[in-house]
């Protein structure tokens, strides 16, 4: 019974991959940007659907809660707001499709000789690895600094936002 | 092939294709999505090490990187629509001025 859960995971692991591969694949393919979009948030809902499996249970749910509810959504908005009709709507690829794909191959095969190379224990899922309370105490404890920082990159972030927004409204009266 | 193995050839493989995406796609919203594409592979290795070492540490990084998703996407949809007012359109070739 154990060993048979154990290869049903292994099996959805494989059905998830497989899933989030299509969707960043559609991403490409597809022409409007609205189902560009809805490829996205797929992959990211099976990205998060993997993390569950693997054991890390609360990223999984801030990849939901933070990458499709808020910066997907905010996206989407953008998109409905901008419906303009142009070439990049009936034309999709750039001239560099060639040199481009090319290139993402050739990316694609380093990254992976020079992963094999280096790693080659096998992932470990017999420990009940960490869950949150342990994270959180890191978190706060030994990275609080980092978390400190990134409040800092969150306001300047923001009053980016804000500056670009004005210039806009100076250069037009 | 085993789940390390199956995991990080996955992340690699969406990395490739959201750059793949950004240098072949003509639509901006299009380029901005890829390059979200490309922070979730980063994300997926990092959770995958993470898992294998059993240490906080990458799932620590993830947590940076969700925030600076975020703020790049904060900064980044405003100067799209200030380009889309300036010159109504989303076609990446109109704005090749900085290419000399």
């Amino acid at each position: 019974m154990e060993a048979l859960l154990q290869q049903f995971d292994t099996l959805l692991l494989y059905v998830f991959a497989a899933l989030s591969l299509a969707g960043a694949i559609a991403m490409l393919v597809l022409q409007h940007p609205m189902r560009v979009a809805l490829a996205l948030v797929a992959t990211m809902i099976w990205l998060g659907a993997i993390y569950g499996l693997v054991g890390v249970h609360f990223i999984a749910a801030f990849q939901i809660l933070i990458y499709v509810s808020a910066v997907m959504v905010f996206i989407v908005f953008v998109i409905m707001l901008l419906d303009v009709r142009d070439l990049s709507f009936t034309q999709r690829f750039s001239r560099m499709l060639v040199p481009g794909a090319v290139a993402a191959i050739v990316f694609f095969l380093v990254l992976a000789r020079a992963f094999w190379r280096t790693v080659d224990a096998p992932l470990t899922t017999t420990t009940a690895g960490f869950g949150i309370a342990e994270f959180a105490a890191d978190f706060l404890q030994t990275y609080w600094l980092q978390f400190e920082v990134t409040s800092v990159l969150l306001v300047a972030a923001v009053v980016a936002a804000i500056a670009v927004v004005k210039a806009d409204q100076r250069d037009h009266g | 092939m085993d789940k390390l193995q199956l995991l990080m050839v996955l992340a690699l493989a969406l990395f490739a294709l959201g750059l793949l995406g950004v240098v072949i796609r003509r639509n901006l919203l299009v380029m901005l999505m890829c390059m979200e594409l490309m922070l979730n592979a980063a994300n997926l290795s990092l959770v995958t090490l993470a898992r294998q070492t059993d240490t906080t540490a990458g799932a620590v990084l993830v947590f940076l990187v969700f925030v600076v998703a975020a703020a790049e996407i904060a900064i980044a949809i405003p100067i799209v629509l200030l380009l889309v007012r300036r010159r109504h359109t989303l076609d990446a070739d109109a704005y090749a001025d900085l290419k000399g």
